[in-house]
């Protein structure tokens, strides 16, 4: 029998194990193959729908479902820590000493916000990357009166353009609440411009100058001062907040740094077409556990999810597993509370936005209800 | 060069050649060296900007068949 296992149940993971499983029910059926889904959460939480949280529009509840109601259900699901991948034993060792053994293993355990990178952030700021720091913030943004808005982005960070969505939406949120005359937004971003993308910064220009939004570039964050209210950069400059809400500089999992297998920030040296852990032939690593240099986005998840269960199935006939990946990533743009525009882009192709429009808004709105049919395999 | 990290961010839109700079430099240690390679133009020149703003070091900057290669030194 051939085992497949897949370390991580968020998006890239599940996308895995039921396109796999659709394609060789059989070979489940006759216990053939075996597909394990390895994750540390009963459930499957849809990440994106914490910018909501934060503006009360949804609760957590709305964002999550038990990942064995999504999974097909051939595979199998084991919940619990893992402590380390020994590659040796080709099997995943778990915090209670069971092993798990595989001829394929996925990598597939995502990123996590690092906020204890920047002296000062904990006590200082909120973050809205998790559900505990999205319900925290909504507590904020419900007790805010007005005053000084920061908004400020760390290096690395997933879901690039959730820094502006939560600007324009927050701004537009304290006009609709009466505050508008008393808030001032403000807007810092790591390099020369307001977005890595250099057409999305182009279009976001004139948006702030009209909008009154405050910029800062060239600024990454390196200390707040709590008592003071105050956020200064590594580049030297200091800003006042009343309210201070931070995209944190995010790490690979401490599950990848046990094992040996990423660098300094526990990213892993990936191949950017065949997406195998470089050096390896039984090992695929997708979403934002690769160290490629592309958007940590669940749309890249998805996509790169595509490419590695082609390749499994491909594989596992006989195959060479050579079909590629292309870089591909979607991303949509909430630009206020009632327009949105989307990009999408690969390692060849630049990004073109389009006119934000109520529509692309509302599509959004119902994609964030219908993302469970994306890890089902379906959409 | 030995001790060279290379940063392969050829095709990087986003995040983009420069983050994947300032996300090597936060993570490795002081006097690490790292060589960016780029498809885009630009790079040569946002990274420098960068570098002095934040009082790294300019190792080299050169273009290799349409790739830029920008290596900087990590001083603080």
């Amino acid at each position: 029998m051939k085992k497949i296992v897949i370390l991580g149940g968020g998006v890239g993971g599940t996308i895995v194990a039921n396109q796999v499983a659709r394609q060789m029910g059989k070979e489940l059926r006759n216990h053939e193959l075996e597909i394990t889904v390895i994750s540390d959460s009963v459930n499957h939480v849809y990440q994106p729908m914490f910018l909501y949280v934060a503006f009360d529009q949804v609760v957590p509840e709305e964002a999550q479902k038990p990942e064995r109601e999504i999974l097909d259900r051939h595979v199998k699901l084991h919940i619990g820590s893992a402590d380390r991948v020994d590659r040796d034993a080709k099997a995943v060792i778990m915090e209670d000493g069971t092993k798990i053994t595989y001829d394929y293993l996925v990598i597939a355990t995502g990123s996590r916000p690092a906020p204890e990178a920047i002296d000062g952030l904990e006590q200082g700021g909120y973050i809205f990357y998790t559900e505990e720091g999205a319900l925290k913030l909504r507590e904020a943004l419900h007790n805010f009166q007005g005053g000084r808005i920061v908004v400020t982005v760390g290096v690395p960070h997933k879901c690039p353009v959730a820094p502006l969505e939560f600007t324009f939406m927050v701004q537009e949120w304290a006009k609709a609440r009466g505050l508008g005359d008393k808030t001032e937004v403000v807007y810092t971003y790591p390099i020369g411009r307001l977005h890595s993308l250099e057409p999305v910064a182009n279009w976001a220009t004139p948006v702030f100058e009209e909008r009154g939004i405050e910029s800062h570039i060239f600024f990454n964050p390196e200390t707040v001062d709590a008592s003071n209210k105050t956020i200064t950069s590594l580049e030297g400059e200091t800003l006042n907040y009343d309210l201070l809400v931070a995209i944190p500089p995010h790490t690979g999992q401490a599950v990848i740094g046990r094992s040996g297998l990423g660098d300094a920030g526990n990213w892993i040296a990936t191949d950017r077409h065949s997406l195998r852990m470089q050096g390896t032939e039984d090992i695929f690593v997708l979403g934002d556990a690769t160290n490629l240099p592309i958007s940590k986005a669940g749309s890249t998840a998805h996509f790169e999810a595509d490419v590695v269960a082609s390749n499994l199935v491909n594989l596992l006939r006989g195959g060479l597993g050579s079909i590629r990946y292309d870089g591909k990533v979607f991303c949509f743009i909430e630009t206020g509370l009632k327009n949105a525009t989307y990009i999408q882009f690969d390692y060849t192709h630049p990004p073109k936005p389009q006119e934000p429009t109520e529509m692309i808004h509302m599509f959004k709105l119902a994609y964030n209800r219908m993302y469970w049919l994306t890890p089902a395999g379906v959409l | 060069m030995e001790d060279v990290k290379v940063i392969d961010a050829r095709g990087s839109f986003c995040p983009g050649p420069l983050m994947e700079l300032i996300k090597g430099i936060r993570q490795e240690p002081v006097g690490t060296t790292f060589e960016v390679w780029s498809s885009d133009a630009g790079s040569a020149k946002d990274i420098p900007e960068w570098v002095a703003r934040a009082g790294h070091e300019i190792v080299a900057n050169s273009e290799d068949d349409g790739i830029f290669k920008v290596q900087v030194k990590k001083l603080r």
